[in-house]
Parts: structure tokens; C-alpha cells; sequence
């Protein structure tokens, strides 16, 4: 049975349904990361699970429990705020202690208690120390120092890693994901940040406008996103969304990408499309990723069905790792990702290989994949 | 008020230019500075130099005995112990007012911002304006409820009407600093299990030293200067200090004492001026929230 | 999407173990008393203050209504409308001179002045201190035999005249003089103020368009201050129809009631007079001014901050 379990949980601010009916359940030591642009709901969400916000309809239950009248201090949860939320006026070790004064165990508990987290995470020499005297990473060290010492049910991140510079919140990332791997705790994680998504879920649920688009393991939201919102939102660079329409040339079934100064590419379908899943002469968007568009060379060898095109090369980006060509089709950029040493300059023809094995197809009216 | 910020104006011009702004700005301050220089040097005049001298020259032989006359035999009314009995009325007035009134203040800011429930907003709104209103609108209804509950003439009357007629600015001034402080640690130590007190005494109140140094300052100065509450609802021995300095100064009976007038006056004047001193740019942080609110 | 009701279901188990403890009801417990007591003694009064405006209360007030009476006795006293007139004059240069005097002061202290931390407190200790403690030194400066017009005399010119204080056509003025030096330091310190907020990159940008610095004050840093300019009307108005211990100390309303503002005029007729009914009745048109300074400010205020 699932250990955190939401159900039909609206949200409303005055008329403003801010929540539109969630339905999330998450396994025992399951990490869930809630994601999605600015103002999608994902914090509100984790403030009802926390019981910091009161809920307009619904249910969340917590390893069997319904908790929606639970004061957040009786639903032994934790949690690590965006802010951290250190009080300033105690020291560290205060702070983490904290919780455990408010319910009254006593002093020489508490303190082993702190020794033994402040120990865990390597920061025993900043106990005496106030949050100001703190620098970023130390800050987010203690937020989750005060969490772990409570060992609750369920650990609530609330954009914990946002306010750190880009080395730190890789490192953190990292740190993150070795505690949920040696707790083994259940832990429901906020960002807007979809690389911080993919790194730590076991499970991503993707959200726009209060209502859930997507939930899956990162590799079924990355590989397959249900609709055009997921597929543009999961992944950096984007996925590239390309208009096309569904043809047959020699009886052989494919999409048509009109181009500005060249011949309309012909693709066959996606494997994965059953035949007769497309109508001849709909209007179709194909997804398909930057990585899936490389030299020749570097195309999947094990793909079923791989296509070379020739096209002109508009910008060469060299990004270290990898080299982004970009190219153009149906009116937009299309990038590719090439080894970081192709030889390629703007304005030659090169072949690109699409490996249509990873293409995804939407319906532009409902925008939800299809297959 | 804090220091130079670097969007100042330059420092414009000729030599002659500066002369004349420091100039401009040190005849201004002379006026500003007449009125208590006038009243401290013939504080310590004795009558007979005031007669023959001049207003603004120094004293020839200073002499401190108008200060004690004033503080101890001067006479108000038909009493002649001097101001220091309505100096203690006014001290014991202030204390618990300013104690009072800036306690439920800070309790009303934290409820204000943290606790967002139906109406919180016409509440403000309602106690916003009471800081504003001429009190000559409340006076009489004061006057007799005053009289009814036995507070008439009274401290604890005039400690009352203080507080409640405080309570405005007082809740103004915590509210708007309330308002930045950051409502994630209310909601950690909610999750902590910290209850609304525990919240207000442990996270709150350590973190509020400022806004209640300028909240006891403003208190402190409004109701010391008060006059129309002090002459309204208080007479005779326990009228404050201010109504006595003024019975004092308007008397009409026997020689006009000048000197003394003038070193009551200071002594009145003392523990705002002191306040003023000391803790000068809190006064004014006061002053601009209650006018621009923040 | 799944229903936005409540299911039933749910509601007998909300009931069993209700979140509504004390702990939830604790903030509204808190702020109840306050609210209940300005309820009470700023809006009941305010109230109760109406009331008695429309009946014949003398000394002791009396509840039977009887109109407008009181209003119209009100502006039959030829003293209300001396206070009316006086708190015109007053209030209108009052407010004028302050603000000028007080953005001057700005303007001149804001030139990278060295002594500046010196002069500032100097322009404002008129603020913290009583009236009724200057009003002695006022009162004692302004007066012919003992002030300025004595200096003048014992310095040898002998022809100086300065009577405003006892002269029933000037009386009025002496008290804006004395109000101007009590309120211009507060109006420097809220234009300094804002002078301080400008941003310096439009500064510096001036600079670079080369404008002189009348031309930046004038074109650039005054209309940026226009926020400030609001808010000092709305106080010093404020502050003005609110000056009491101002005419007490200075002048008691005289000579005869050369001096009297509403705020004195409704003082005594209520507490000396035993007019009561005319006094609330002069109250109530205080308030009603005052409200119709303020609640618009207020509105708008609270308004901006919501977005």
C-alpha cells in the first residue's frame, strides 16, 4: 500500500482553485519530485501536505492516516524551506534542537541527538555558531540537520537547493541523493529545476495551472512526456517540436517537414506508432530530442530506424562536451547534438541522422502524445 | 536616514556656492536653536538680570536657583511644591502606557501578518484610521465614561485613554515590520511545534529589538508632550506635568518669575530632549512610519 | 478532475477530532481585546459624539434629539467662524511654508554637507519636545516688553515694532510662525528622505545628458519626489486641524478670540462654556475633515501595497 497517499485534493484561494483535484500516491522510501514552472501549485501542494495551508477538499493520507485536520506538528513530518528558515537569534545547535524542546525532551536527550546529526553531516565545529555567521551551503547544511534529528515519517523539500550558487547545488544535489539512498526515508521534493527532477526522483510528478500533466520515473517523463507541455518542460536544450503532416511516398507511411530553402524532409514513422494510428494528411508535431539528431556517426547503432537528411547548418555552438547544431524545418530551429570535435561551420550541408526510434508524436489540437 | 547614499547630488559648484548653502544652513540652525537657547540662559538668570539685560546675552552670575525653585517651591494653583509631584504624576503615567500599549502592538502586528483570517484586512483598516482622528470627536464620551467607571481624575484614566488611543500607531509600527519578517520561520517552528506564544516570545520577539526601540520612543514622546487628554481628564494635584508648566506659566498671581517658568520648562522638556539624544534616529524612523507608513 | 466538495463521508470524522483548537482560535483571542476597545472607544464614541451634536446637551448631556439645532447655533457664533477663518489662514500657510522651508533645507543639506549629522537633529529636536515647553520660550520672544521688540529697543532702534502677539489682526500669524518652526524639521527629514531613495543611475545619467543642477532638481529629482510632496500635505493638514497646545501655549485664543481654532473653540464650549451640544457639533465637522483628507490617502495606500 502506498505510504503517502493524496486524494482529490483541491485547493482554493477565495474563487482561485489553485489546486484542481490531485491524485498522487508515493511507496514507502519513494523520493517524489514535484515540478513545473512558477505558480503551477507544486509549493502549495507541499504546504497542504505539511499542513501549513488548510485544504478546500480532499484527502491526504500519511501510511494509512488521514492527516487533513492534523496540526503540521502532529503529522511528523519535517521540512527544509527554500529560505532555510534558520531562526537568527539561536546557534546552530539550538536550532536544531529545537523541535525536540517544543516537545519537551529532556536537554541530555536532545543534545546527543544534535551530536549525532551534526556528526552525520560533518558540521560538529559549527554548532556554536549563529546562522549569520554561516555561509550558503553551511545554512542549507543545518535546515537539514533540524529536519533529520526529528527522524519523521516524511521529509517535505521545499526548493531547498535554489538559493545556492551552480558548483554548490550540484554538490548538494549529490548530498541529497545519498541520504534518501542511506535513510531510506520517504521524501516529497519542490523545484522548479527539471535536472534536479530527473537526478533524485524515484517518481516526477509534473504540474501546470494546479492540475497534474504527468507521473512517472524520470525515464517515462523524459522519453515518453504525455503531452506537449511535459515534452517542452522536461529537458535542456528542449526537445525540439517540429509541425508535420502525415504522408505515404511508395506506400511507405511517413511525416513531411516542409523546409524554408530546401526540399521537405520525409521521415518514416516512428516505430512505435502502430500503423493506422495516423491519418494521411493530419497535421501532426513530432518531438524529438536534440541527442536523438547527431552526425552519422554517432547515431544509435541498435536503433530500428535511424534517417540521414541533408541540410544547411545555420549556427554552430560549441558547448565543451557536445556541439549544438542548429539547423531549420517547419519554420523553427531544429538543434542537434554532435561530438564536441564535428568538424561543421555555418553554411555548409552536412547529413544529420535522426534516430526516430526516440520521436514522440502529439496531436496539435489535444496537445497529448499519441501512441 | 542612514548615512551618504551614493545617488546623492554632487557637492555642486564654485566656492562661492558652498559658502552661501553653509551659510543658509547655519542661519537656519540658529533659529531652530533660539527658543531653547533663550530658555536655558534665563533659566539661570537671576529676575533682576532678566529686567536689566538682554534676551540673548549670556548670564553674568549663573545661578542654578530657579531650577531648584522650580522643581521644589514654585507655586501651581494654591500649592507650593514646585513641578516635582506632577513630574512623578507624568512618569507614572507613561511608564505603564508605553509598557501597555506597545506589548499589544507588537501581539497585533504578529496576528496581523502571520494569521491571515477573513477581515484582517478592514480590521488594519479600521485601526489604521483611528490613528488619525481629532480627538476633540471622542472627548466627551471619554470625559463620561471616565467618570463612570471611576477613572475620573485620575492615572489610570489617563493611562487608558493612552494606551487605547496608542494602540493604533502602536500596531501600525509592528505590523509594517512584521510584514518583512520572513513567515517561513513561523511556518518551521510551527512544523517545530512551537504554539503562538512560543512562536511570539522564541522567534519573534528576539528578532523585533529595533521596532521596539522606535515604538517606546514614539509612546514615550506622544504621551509625555500630551497636553489635551492631561488638561481634559485630570486636575489639580494629578494633572501631568505638561497641564502644570502650563498652569504654571499662565498664572496670574504675584511677580512674574521668568527664570523659573523658563527652568520648569526645561525640566519638562528634559527626558523627550534626553530621549531625543541618545536615540535620535529612532525618533525619527517613528515619526516617518507614522507618516508615510513604511 | 475530481469533485470539489467534500465527501460526506469525511465530515462526521472532521468533527471527531476537530482542528479548531484553541491553538487556531489563539491569534483572533489575541487581537480581540484591541480591536474591541478601538470598536468601542474610537468608533462608539465617534458615534455617541454624533448623537449628542443633535440634541441640547449643555453641562450634562441629554439623549432627545432635536435636529439640527446645534449646527445651526454652531455657524450662528460669530467665534466659529473666526475659527473657521483662522484655521484657513493657518492651515494653508502653514502647510505651504513648511513644505517649502522644509524641501529647501532638504535640498541644501543633501549637497554632501560635512556637518550635516550635526545640523539635522538641530532642524528636528522641535518635534520631540511639548509645545507647551517651547510655547514658554515662544511666548516670552514674541511679546513686546520682554522679546524681540525690548532686544531691539536696548540695542538702539528704537522705532523696531513687533506687537503680532497682542495685536488682533496679527495674533494668528505668530502661531504659523511658531507652527512653521515646529514642523519644518519633520518635512525636511521625509523630503531628505526621499531625496536619498532617487536612484543614482538616473543622477549620474542627467549628469551625462548634461543637465545643470537647477535643471536636474527642477526637471528630474522634484517630480520625483512627488509621492513625498502627498504625503507631507496629507500629515501637515493633519497635524494642523489637530494643533491645539500650540494656541494654549502661545496665545490662549486671544486676544479675545483673535486666535481661536476649532479645536480650541470646541474645547471651551463644551468644557467652560457648558454648551456641549455645539461643541460635539464642532467636533464632528473636525472629523468630518479630517476624514476627508484621510480616507482617501488611506485607501490608496493600502490599495498599492496589495499589488
Amino acid at each position: 500500500m502506498a505510504f503517502l497517499e493524496i486524494k482529490g485534493l483541491v485547493k482554493r484561494f477565495g474563487k482561485l482553485e489553485v489546486l484542481k483535484g490531485i491524485d498522487l500516491d508515493l511507496e514507502r522510501g519513494g523520493f517524489l519530485v514535484l515540478v513545473g514552472p512558477s505558480g503551477c501549485g507544486k509549493s502549495t501542494l507541499l504546504s497542504a501536505i505539511a499542513g501549513l495551508d488548510t485544504i478546500s477538499g480532499g484527502e491526504i493520507l500519511i501510511d494509512g492516516e488521514v492527516v487533513n485536520d492534523l496540526r503540521p506538528s502532529k503529522r511528523d513530518i519535517a521540512m527544509v524551506f527554500q529560505s532555510y528558515a534558520l531562526y537568527p537569534n539561536m546557534t546552530v545547535a539550538q536550532n536544531i534542537a529545537f523541535g525536540m524542546e517544543m516537545r519537551g525532551v529532556p536537554k541530555p536527550e536532545r543534545d546527543v541527538a544534535v551530536e549525532r546529526v551534526a556528526a552525520t553531516l560533518q558540521m560538529s565545529h559549527l554548532l556554536s555558531r549563529r546562522p549569520s555567521q554561516l555561509s550558503g551551503g553551511q545554512r542549507q547544511r543545518v535546515a537539514m540537520g533540524r529536519a533529520l534529528v526529528r527522524d519523521p515519517r516524511v521529509f517535505l523539500f521545499d526548493e531547498p537547493l535554489s538559493n545556492l550558487d551552480a558548483k554548490l547545488r550540484v554538490d548538494m544535489r549529490t548530498e541529497i541523493k545519498k541520504l534518501h539512498q542511506s535513510t531510506g526515508k520517504t521524501i516529497v521534493y519542490v523545484t522548479h529545476d527539471q535536472i534536479e527532477a530527473m537526478t533524485l526522483a524515484t517518481k516526477i510528478a509534473v504540474l501546470k495551472d494546479g492540475a497534474l500533466q504527468q507521473v512517472g520515473t524520470p525515464a517515462e517523463v523524459y522519453n515518453r512526456p504525455a503531452n506537449l507541455f511535459v515534452a517542452d518542460f522536461m529537458g535542456s536544450p528542449s526537445m525540439n517540436l517540429l509541425t508535420a503532416k502525415a504522408v505515404s511516398r511508395n506506400g511507405v507511411a511517413g511525416l513531411e517537414l516542409p523546409r524554408a530553402h530546401d526540399a521537405a524532409i520525409f521521415l518514416r514513422l516512428p516505430p512505435n506508432i502502430r500503423a493506422g494510428a495516423v491519418q494521411d494528411g493530419a497535421e501532426l508535431i513530432v518531438g524529438i530530442r536534440p541527442e536523438a539528431i547527431t552526425d552519422p556517426d554517432g547515431a544509435d547503432r541498435n536503433s530500428p530506424l535511424v534517417e540521414i537528411v541533408e541540410a544547411l547548418v545555420d549556427v554552430v555552438e560549441p558547448a565543451g562536451s557536445d556541439t549544438y547544431v542548429v539547423t531549420e524545418a517547419s519554420g523553427k530551429e531544429v538543434i542537434a547534438r554532435m561530438r564536441s570535435d564535428a568538424d561543421v561551420r555555418p553554411g555548409q550541408r552536412i547529413p544529420f541522422a535522426f534516430d526516430l526510434n526516440k520521436a514522440v508524436l502529439f496531436d496539435p489540437r489535444t496537445t497529448q502524445r499519441i501512441g | 536616514m542612514s548615512g551618504r547614499v551614493e545617488g546623492s547630488m554632487a557637492g555642486g559648484g564654485s566656492a562661492v556656492s558652498r559658502v552661501v548653502i553653509y551659510g543658509l544652513l547655519l542661519v537656519f540652525a540658529a533659529i531652530f536653536l533660539t527658543p531653547l537657547f533663550v530658555m536655558l540662559i534665563t533659566s539661570l538668570k537671576s529676575l533682576d538680570e532678566i529686567r536689566d539685560g538682554n534676551m540673548l546675552s549670556l548670564p553674568q552670575s549663573p545661578t542654578i536657583a530657579p531650577w531648584l525653585s522650580a522643581w521644589g517651591t514654585a507655586c501651581i494653583g494654591l500649592t507650593c511644591n514646585g513641578i516635582k509631584g506632577y513630574f512623578g504624576n507624568s512618569i507614572m503615567m507613561v511608564v505603564p502606557a508605553v509598557a501597555i500599549s506597545t506589548i499589544l502592538g507588537s501581539l497585533n502586528g504578529f496576528v496581523l501578518t502571520k494569521f491571515r483570517f477573513p477581515g484582517h484586512k478592514l480590521i488594519f483598516a479600521l485601526m489604521l484610521f483611528a490613528c488619525f482622528i481629532p480627538f476633540q470627536a471622542v472627548l466627551i464620551p471619554v470625559a463620561r465614561v471616565l467618570g463612570m467607571v471611576g477613572l475620573g481624575n485620575s492615572i489610570g484614566g489617563l493611562i487608558l485613554v493612552h494606551v487605547v488611543y496608542g494602540l493604533g500607531f502602536t500596531t501600525l509600527f509592528f505590523r509594517n515590520y512584521y510584514e518583512a519578517f520572513p513567515t517561513e520561520l513561523i511556518r518551521a517552528a510551527m512544523i517545530d511545534g512551537a504554539g503562538f506564544f512560543q512562536i511570539f516570545r522564541r522567534i519573534l520577539l528576539p528578532a523585533s529589538g529595533p521596532i521596539i526601540i522606535v515604538t517606546v520612543i514614539f509612546q514615550f514622546t506622544n504621551i509625555w508632550n500630551d497636553f489635551l487628554f492631561g488638561s481634559s481628564f485630570a486636575s489639580g494635584d494629578g494633572v501631568p506635568m505638561t497641564v502644570a508648566l502650563n498652569n504654571l506659566v499662565n498664572t496670574s498671581t504675584g511677580v512674574k518669575e521668568y527664570n523659573v517658568d523658563m527652568a520648569a520648562a526645561m525640566i519638562a522638556a528634559l527626558p523627550t530632549l534626553l530621549v531625543y539624544v541618545v536615540a535620535g534616529r529612532y525618533f525619527v524612523r517613528g515619526l516617518m512610519a507614522g507618516a508615510v507608513k513604511g | 478532475m475530481s469533485s470539489s466538495v467534500i465527501d460526506p463521508a469525511v465530515i462526521p470524522r472532521m468533527r471527531a477530532r476537530p482542528r479548531a483548537s484553541l491553538q487556531d482560535w489563539l491569534p483572533r483571542i489575541v487581537l480581540a481585546p484591541s480591536f474591541a476597545v478601538i470598536l468601542v472607544f474610537v468608533y462608539g464614541f465617534i458615534l455617541w459624539t454624533v448623537w449628542l451634536s443633535f440634541t441640547h446637551s449643555r453641562m450634562m448631556p441629554v439623549y432627545a434629539l432635536t435636529g439640527f439645532d446645534s449646527y445651526a447655533r454652531l455657524f450662528a457664533q460669530p467665534s466659529w467662524w473666526m475659527a473657521l477663518k483662522n484655521i484657513a489662514i493657518f492651515g494653508v500657510l502653514y502647510v505651504v511654508i513648511c513644505i517649502a522651508l522644509g524641501l529647501t533645507l532638504a535640498i541644501l543639506l543633501d549637497q554632501k554637507i560635512r556637518i550635516e549629522g550635526v545640523l539635522r537633529p538641530i532642524y528636528l529636536y522641535p518635534m520631540a519636545v511639548s509645545f507647551i515647553v517651547t510655547g514658554t520660550a515662544w511666548k516670552w520672544f514674541l511679546n513686546p516688553g520682554t522679546g524681540l521688540e525690548k532686544t531691539m529697543h536696548d540695542w538702539g532702534w528704537t522705532s523696531f515694532q513687533f506687537d503680532w502677539l497682542v495685536n488682533a489682526d496679527m495674533a494668528i500669524y505668530t502661531i504659523v510662525i511658531a507652527g512653521v518652526w515646529q514642523a519644518t524639521g519633520f518635512c525636511m527629514a521625509m523630503f531628505l528622505a526621499g531625496l536619498r531613495g532617487i536612484d543614482g543611475e538616473i543622477l549620474k545619467a542627467a549628469q551625462i545628458d548634461g543637465a545643470s543642477t537647477y535643471a536636474t532638481y527642477r526637471r528630474i529629482v522634484i517630480p520625483a519626489l512627488r509621492p513625498v510632496f502627498l504625503s507631507a500635505f496629507i500629515v501637515l493638514t493633519h497635524m494642523a486641524i489637530k494643533s491645539y497646545d500650540l494656541v494654549i501655549a502661545l496665545t490662549g485664543g486671544g486676544p479675545g478670540n483673535a486666535t481661536e481654532l476649532p479645536s480650541t473653540f470646541m474645547y471651551s464650549y463644551t468644557f467652560t462654556r457648558n454648551q456641549m451640544s455645539v461643541g460635539a457639533a464642532s467636533a464632528v465637522i473636525m472629523l468630518m475633515t479630517v476624514a476627508a483628507i484621510i480616507v482617501p490617502y488611506l485607501y490608496s495606500e493600502l490599495r498599492e501595497r496589495r499589488q
